[in-house]
């Protein structure tokens, strides 16, 4: 299956040239951009790990800044769910204002859903992922099993856009 | 001042000697009136019958929606009734249209009851519309001050929130109403259902006139919809919702199958506009308790919002409605099957999703208006729009709307989910290019043809309904232009 959270996920892939053009879009905005990650992509899961801190003051031709974050967290997590998104601090908005995934594992397992039957045919439904959260972190979708590569940024990467590795 | 004959005299009939004088000369007319911040104010369309004056008749809707009675009564001197009487202020003809006048009116805050639609609506469209001296009568704007916005809950969520809780930026949301509206069975409804979700679509929707009929009780249709809701998110990782309509003949029943569709994890219930202010009001408090999203389905309005010399604009009953508290409100698409002038339905969406409305006669809205950070409500877009039309919406309705394509998707010659996957596709391939700086709306065409090269389902859409546009006149068009001497 694919995981179609996100905005553009009924559309290819995006290339690194139209993720730049996204990320210009959001910056001529005046939004701020973070990278963001997970191995649970479970549809209620509205806090995925934050690559970094928010980049809050980059100019409107600074979408190469970001690129460099969202490279160096592909690298250190090529194998699972990788998004960019744009918050707006406007008043009355003070959300987020674009969310778009670019980087998906390789194979998406997909969602197993429970039921439990309760009283008067009624059901009480639960989504499990298939990637396993009985796996711990840094197991799921085949990683290397190191867990302090999950809940944050590695200590060794730097946002200059240096691999995790 | 009156006068009479008596015993052959001139006399001058004082205010309050019995019997029937202008309303105009008992205080309802004030041209040198300055409406205060607390005021409620109203713009009301009137037409006169044959040779009433224009001022008294402004005057006779500005008596008969607050103090007055037909004729003079004492007990008003018991009140310090200049406070309580609504004040027109301005009667300007319409330019152009003969006959019809535009009349300001303002009303004192304290003839309301905080949090109250229904005493609002009474006090202002009670009486009045049925007035004999006037042909015809339509409330065209109301400004709420703020004052009074603030004894109102607003939406149970609103857009920012209900964003959050589907963690859906950036896009307009689409949907699809099932269809055919009346006579599927639940398994078959729940079918519908499913193959619209999974296929790509965020809502789907019963219809207004589903409630609990025959040949499906909503109890099993609230089961079935919700295995296909449940089915959907698992297959695409997405939080998805069908509004499962609650209106009935009671509160008491309302208030059943909406405990039923959260018991079943439903994240969204709608009623009907059908159901009245209170009851509206009511579901409103249930849904914010409970953190379900509340759809309105504005059934009936056609009625009263149409014609444009008699009944209640549309975007007064937007007003209330987001005072009152709903989530989402049909609103209008501009391109579809259903009437709308493109500026009128703009100053709808306007009033429903912005925080802060100037003044703007050529899309309808003849006052500022102030929300106070009251959160906006999203409107719903429905009613014979599809996929090739999605720079147009994108257009004329913006990134806060949802988009409803019921037969646009369920019609679709590949199937359901075919349909759904279109306009899903559609809707990203405009949004990726707007924010690439191309000229959406220029060339969406191509920008659909382009998209529709790698997803089939889109190109069978392009092909089926390439030539379908709704292309009628409007009835309700703006007339009041600006001029030097407007208010």
């Amino acid at each position: 299956m694919r995981v179609t959270q996100g905005q553009f996920s009924f559309l290819p892939d995006l290339t690194d040239e139209q993720i730049e053009a996204q990320i210009s879009y959001a910056l001529s905005n005046g939004w701020s951009i973070m990278v963001e990650y997970t191995d649970d992509p479970h549809p209620r899961n509205s806090l995925w790990e934050m690559w970094a801190q928010p980049m809050f003051d980059l100019g409107e031709d600074e979408a190469d800044v970001v690129m460099r974050d969202v490279n160096a967290c592909r690298e250190a997590f090529p194998h699972l769910y990788v998004k960019v998104v744009a918050y707006d601090r406007s008043l009355n908005r003070q959300t987020s204002a674009m969310s778009f995934i670019v980087n998906r594992p390789e194979y998406e397992p997909g969602f197993r859903l429970e039921r439990q039957e309760i009283h008067d045919r009624a059901i009480r439904y639960t989504i499990h992922s298939y990637a396993g959260l009985s796996t711990p972190h840094g197991e799921r979708y085949g990683g290397p099993g190191d867990v302090s590569t999950m809940g944050g940024k590695p200590q060794a990467a730097e946002s200059n856009g240096t691999s995790a590795d | 001042m009156s006068t009479t004959e008596k015993d052959g005299q001139k006399k001058t009939k004082s205010r309050w000697d019995s019997g029937v004088t202008p309303y105009a000369e008992m205080g309802y007319w004030n041209p040198d009136y300055e409406p205060k911040d607390t005021d409620v104010l109203c713009a009301f369309r009137i037409t006169p019958q044959e040779g009433v004056d224009p001022i008294e008749a402004a005057a006779a809707v500005a008596g008969e929606s607050s103090t007055a009675t037909w004729t003079v009564v004492w007990t008003d001197r018991l009140t310090p009734y200049e406070h309580y009487q609504a004040k027109a202020y301005s009667v300007e003809e319409v330019p152009g249209t003969p006959g019809q006048y535009i009349a300001l009116i303002a009303y004192d805050i304290d003839l309301f009851e905080e949090g109250s639609i229904a005493n609002l609506t009474s006090s202002i469209i009670g009486n009045v519309f049925g007035f004999k001296p006037l042909k015809a009568l339509r409330l065209e704007d109301i400004r709420i001050p703020v004052a009074y916005v603030k004894t109102f809950p607003g939406p149970p969520h609103g857009i920012v929130m209900e964003r959050e809780y589907l963690d859906k930026f950036g896009r307009p949301l689409i949907g699809a109403t099932t269809k055919p509206k009346l006579g599927l069975s639940a398994k078959n409804y729940g079918r519908v259902v499913y193959e619209a979700l999974r296929g790509g679509l965020d809502f789907t929707k019963d219809d207004e006139n589903i409630n609990s009929q025959p040949f499906m009780r909503w109890r099993d249709r609230y089961i079935h919809c919700m295995e296909a809701v449940q089915r959907a998110q698992a297959a695409t990782g997405e939080v998805k919702g069908h509004y499962l309509n609650v209106t009935a003949a009671t509160m008491e029943e309302m208030y059943e199958r909406a405990e039923f569709a959260k018991e079943l994890g439903s994240i969204i219930i709608m009623q009907d506009l059908t159901v009245g202010y209170t009851a509206m009001s009511s579901m409103s408090k249930w849904a914010r308790a409970n953190g379900l999203i509340l759809h309105l389905h504005r059934a009936g309005h056609g009625t009263y919002t149409r014609q444009k010399t008699h009944g209640v604009s549309f975007r007064v009953i937007a007003k209330w409605c987001r005072l009152l508290g709903v989530d989402h409100i049909h609103a209008g698409t501009v391109v579809g099957k259903l009437e709308g002038d493109p500026n009128m339905i703009m100053g709808y969406y306007k009033v429903l999703r912005d925080n802060y409305i100037k003044k703007d006669l050529e899309q309808g809205i003849y006052f500022d208006q102030d929300w106070v950070s009251m959160p906006g409500v999203m409107p719903v877009a429905s009613g014979g729009i599809h996929a090739g039309q999605m720079h147009q919406l994108l257009h004329y309705l913006g990134e806060d709307s949802i988009l409803q394509f019921g037969g646009g998707t369920i019609g679709h010659p590949m199937g359901i989910a075919a349909g759904a996957s279109a306009n899903r596709t559609a809707v990203e391939a405009i949004i990726q290019a707007r924010n690439e700086g191309r000229d959406y709306y220029a060339e969406g065409p191509d920008i659909l043809v382009e998209a529709a090269k790698g997803c089939p389902e889109l190109n069978a859409a392009l092909e089926v309904w390439k030539d379908i546009t709704f292309d009628y006149t409007s009835t309700d068009t703006a007339d009041v232009v600006v001029t030097p001497t407007s208010a």
